[in-house]
């Protein structure tokens, strides 16, 4: 019933606009089309005008709603990010004087030069100088801008900082899943296909590299202010780690591992204080239309002290020995599980 | 040329008259071979696919304006892709892939160019017809052929393809990665590969008309900036549109053949695929070398026209002819440099990111100068609000808000951060989307009394210009704040994230809005048919007292467009207000005491 009265309300709308085009052609006929040409071109030229002072108005009106609700306030989560944060400062100043400029020139002029009885439009073909002037100052601008923009690109895009954490980030449909390497601090080999509904990442545990590998789902643990390298993985179809708190997304392609690297700068707890909000987490958004559930396919990750994040590791269990706890030495089974762990494995050299 | 001109025309003229006793309508209305008729195709085409279009974005922000609401109707009108009244994700996505496509190729390359490509190039460049009647006829049939396809792709049971317009594989390559991925992948392929003939077709005829059938006198450099943009339209697109081409082909390969061109490492759906050694990333960089020049095919058309459109309404000549030309030349060249900043986060080696940002952002300068000399067009000018001109101020107003924020997505260590976020979406919509459809208005408004004799209400168009460029703005300008958010685009549903669930006002309030838009659509379609059998009737030959030669043509030009000789051209197109006269049409001989001009 609602429909049907949006419906007709919508064509009884229409109709009423067409008859008030169709009468406004007669009226234009019996005033004199020229005499309606000229008003009209009067009332658009105004409407150019108010369109201007409004939809700046709109602009500055639309900043005051949302800019809160972008993620600038908060400030970016990791240390590179903060680069990214200012670039997009400065780039957001040089370009809103060119638009406010631009804008008010065009719906200005547009206003200011309308047609009228006593005005000749001025021969004004063209002017080297004016166009060599507007040809380098963008010029110069864009310089500027690139030299910047290309400094981060190759401190962000260089090999990760030695000192590193190596986390492993597997993207499948519609899920995350990590590997962290352990107490050897190498990652095990893996080769696709070996995956199984149990290993279903397909590691290979014939690599010694692999016994002390620790495997979680969904949520990654991250230690703050030490600089974190992702090798990401794709099992099926393109999938991005996109981490918007942290300013930076990289695709995870099947058969072409990618890296991305950053430094968390805050803890989860630390910005839950910051922005009021005990709920807060800090996302992964594939960035990447993957399917039917792409829209689901979300990842946390958790920034904690070392201490914390210490004391996890040394909780979670391998994945070798949760695959197969029949390995596990007996004998052991009252001790602390990390202590199990570094017994049942070789010695790495 | 002289000779070449009058043989032609002795040729055509008598053809002309034979044909007049023996015109059918299937070959007037149907198989015609009449480039204004060809045109018309195109541009009724398009209107139909602009509608269908549209109507899908309205119907998936139905989904995104309010995600907890269902709506029954919806299930009456797609069955049990909306069962409960609730879009289903993978028809949200597939109604997505469509919208892309159909504006994208079906409206704004072959409703836009094929229109104006067709209608004007023989008329501005003073020639009875195309190079090759036959060949214009087959690309227009192409068209329709590669419409069908797409068409009936909507109807097949796992639905149409829903990968994306830009169909990454192994997304867009394995049946088992989505339903879209089924069946109506395949027809999306072959209905582009049909697509690519038509404009390949096109595109050839075109270059080798303006190269060729030029008038007497109607040197490079005397033509209008319609036909220029509307040259190195053409050029892009048959020097970019095979190597989709062969993109598509190699992944109809990969889904049906077994190849592994772009497949590698996979497993899906519990099964390991043999395929290994492919690229994923090949696919992005075949698609996008054709992907990045389509963006300019789509808006150099509309660049053009709205050039000459602001010239003539302002009774002035264009700012900077030669830095017009020169800067489309320029962004030309370009286009074919920069396709890798869409992949700046494929993991691309990082110094070819480096040249990729650099290129890109080179192309801020020929548009910079371009918007400068629009703007000191308009500069003392005397300006007539025309719906045609009032469309061609709207493109330049949208086409600087996009153009500025591309400098943004240009620049990769940006790009890290707003790639795929609703930032893009606002800014390929405003600079290529909208400010396309505002040149193609534009080019509608101006040359509809040309094309049938008849002019369009004025009220009506008032109020379509009003609405459009209200609403466009309205629906697009908050998008880059959810982009500075980082709120992804592509996503059906944002409910369950604590990062992107504060916009919820905001996309009910785009969603409104868009609707609204979507109605003063159809004012103008409604407009559009009624005023060509009904409009008031054009009563002079040049009614915009323009230069150009298609106004040399009687109101209702037949095949061959002149009934006597083609006109000479002795000046270039944009003497307005020149010598104390409002203006010289092209075809007026140069008086021995005139002032030189450029």
């Amino acid at each position: 019933m609602k429909e049907f009265l949006i419906i007709a309300l919508s064509v009884l709308v229409f109709v009423v606009i067409f008859q008030i085009a169709k009468a406004s052609e007669y009226v234009s006929v019996l005033k004199g089309e020229e005499k309606t040409r000229k008003q009209n071109n009067k009332i658009n030229a105004f409407f150019l005008l108010g369109f201007l002072i409004f939809g700046l108005i709109g602009a500055w009106y639309c900043n005051e709603l949302y800019y809160g609700k972008t993620l600038f306030p908060q400030g970016s989560a990791s240390v590179e990010g903060q680069e990214v944060d200012s670039m997009l400062l400065v780039t957001i100043l040089i370009t809103g004087v060119v638009f406010v400029i631009t804008q008010i020139l065009l719906f200005w002029f547009s206003f200011k030069y309308q047609e009228k009885d006593d005005r000749k439009a001025f021969y004004f073909p063209h002017n080297t100088k004016l166009e060599l002037i507007w040809t380098t100052v963008p010029a110069i601008f864009l310089t500027v801008l690139v030299v910047f923009g290309l400094k981060f690109w190759f401190k962000i895009t260089a090999d990760a900082p030695k000192n590193s954490i190596v986390i492993e980030v597997t993207g499948h449909q519609f899920a995350w899943e990590f590997r962290y390497p352990g107490a050897d601090k190498v990652l095990g080999k893996k080769n696709y296909k070996l995956t199984t509904a149990k290993n279903s990442l397909g590691v290979n545990f014939d690599d010694p590299a692999s016994l002390d590998d620790i495997h979680v789902n969904t949520t990654m643990h991250i230690p703050v202010g030490i600089p974190v390298k992702m090798v990401i993985h794709s099992q099926d179809v393109i999938h991005n780690v996109g981490l918007p708190h942290f300013r930076l997304k990289m695709d995870a392609v099947p058969g072409i591992p990618t890296t991305q690297w950053f430094t968390p700068r805050i803890t989860t707890a630390q910005m839950r204080d910051q922005i009021k909000n005990p709920d807060f987490n800090f996302e992964i958004a594939c960035d990447q239309l993957c399917g039917a559930s792409h829209y689901a396919m979300r990842g946390v990750i958790i920034v904690e002290t070392m201490e914390e994040y210490k004391k996890w590791l040394a909780e979670q269990k391998s994945e070798y020995l949760t695959l197969f706890p029949e390995k596990a030495p007996k004998e052991n089974a009252t001790d602390s599980i990390g202590k199990q762990i570094t017994q049942v494995l070789p010695v790495k050299k | 040329m002289s000779s070449a001109a009058t043989l032609q025309h002795a040729d055509v003229n008598d053809a002309h008259h034979e044909h007049h006793h023996h015109e059918t309508f299937i070959s007037k209305y149907v198989f015609s071979q009449d480039h204004k008729m060809i045109a018309k195709q195109f541009l009724v085409t398009g209107i139909i696919w602009a509608i269908i279009g549209g109507l899908f974005s309205v119907i998936f922000r139905f989904q995104l304006g309010y995600p907890d609401s269902t709506f029954p109707w919806l299930e009456d009108l797609l069955g049990h892709w909306a069962a409960g009244g609730k879009l289903k994700p993978e028809f949200y996505y597939a109604l997505v892939t469509m919208h892309g496509t159909i504006l994208v190729f079906f409206v704004l390359t072959a409703g836009l160019s094929g229109t104006f490509a067709n209608f004007l190039i023989p008329l501005q460049v003073g020639a009875r017809d195309m190079a090759s009647p036959m060949l214009n006829m087959l690309s227009y049939w192409f068209f329709f052929l590669s419409s069908i396809i797409m068409f009936s792709s909507l109807f097949v049971q796992t639905g149409p393809a829903s990968g994306g317009w830009t169909i990454y594989p192994p997304l867009s390559a394995l049946g088992d990665a989505s339903s879209g991925a089924k069946i109506g992948m395949d027809l999306w392929l072959v209905s582009m590969a049909m697509f690519i003939v038509s404009a390949l077709l096109g595109g050839l005829n075109y270059i080798t008309t303006i190269l060729n059938m030029r008038t007497k006198g109607m040197s490079m450099t005397r033509l209008p900036l319609t036909i220029w943009s509307l040259f190195f339209t053409a050029v892009l697109g048959v020097l970019s549109f095979p190597v989709l081409l062969s993109g598509a082909i190699l992944l109809l390969f990969d889904r049906n053949l077994g190849t592994s061109f772009f497949l590698s490492d996979i497993v899906i759906a519990g099964k390991i695929l043999p395929n290994e050694g492919g690229s994923a990333i090949l696919f992005q960089h075949l698609f996008w070398f054709l992907g990045h020049p389509e963006v300019y095919i789509i808006l150099l058309p509309a660049m053009g026209m709205s050039s000459e459109i602001i010239s003539v309404n302002s009774r002035k000549p264009i700012f900077g002819y030669m830095a017009m030309v020169g800067s489309v030349f320029a962004i030309s060249i370009l286009a074919f440099l920069v396709w890798a900043h869409h992949m700046f986060v494929t993991g691309l080696n990082p110094f070819l990111g480096s040249a990729f940002v650099l290129l890109t952002l080179l192309i801020a300068i020929p548009s910079a100068i371009k918007v400068f000399n629009w703007l000191t067009t308009l500069w003392r000018a005397n300006i007539r609000f025309t719906p045609g001109m009032l469309f061609a101020i709207g493109f330049v107003s949208l086409f600087i808000s996009g153009g500025l924020t591309g400098i943004f997505l240009g620049n990769s260590a940006l790009d890290l951060h707003l790639h795929d976020t609703y930032f893009v979406v606002a800014h390929f919509h405003i600079v290529m989307g909208v400010a396309s459809f505002f040149g193609m208005f534009a080019g509608v408004y101006h040359w509809f009394p040309k094309m049938f004799g008849r002019y369009l209400n004025n009220t009506l168009a008032f109020i379509h210009f009003w609405i459009t460029i209200i609403g466009a703005y309205l629906i697009f300008w908050p998008m880059h704040y959810e982009g500075l958010a980082g709120m992804p685009r592509r996503y059906y549903d944002y409910s369950g994230w604590t990062s992107f669930n504060m916009f919820n006002g905001l996309n009910e309030f785009i969603s409104l809005v868009a609707m609204i838009v979507f109605a003063a659509q159809l004012l103008f379609v409604f407009n559009f048919f009624y005023s060509m059998f009904r409009g008031r009737k054009v009563t002079e030959t040049n009614p915009w007292g323009s230069n150009t030669l298609e106004w040399t043509t009687p109101i209702k030009p037949g095949h061959g467009n002149w009934p006597g000789e083609i006109p000479e051209v002795f000046r270039g197109p944009y003497d307005y207000a020149k010598d104390g006269k409002e203006f010289i049409p092209q075809n007026v001989p140069v008086g021995d005491d005139e002032s030189k001009g450029h």
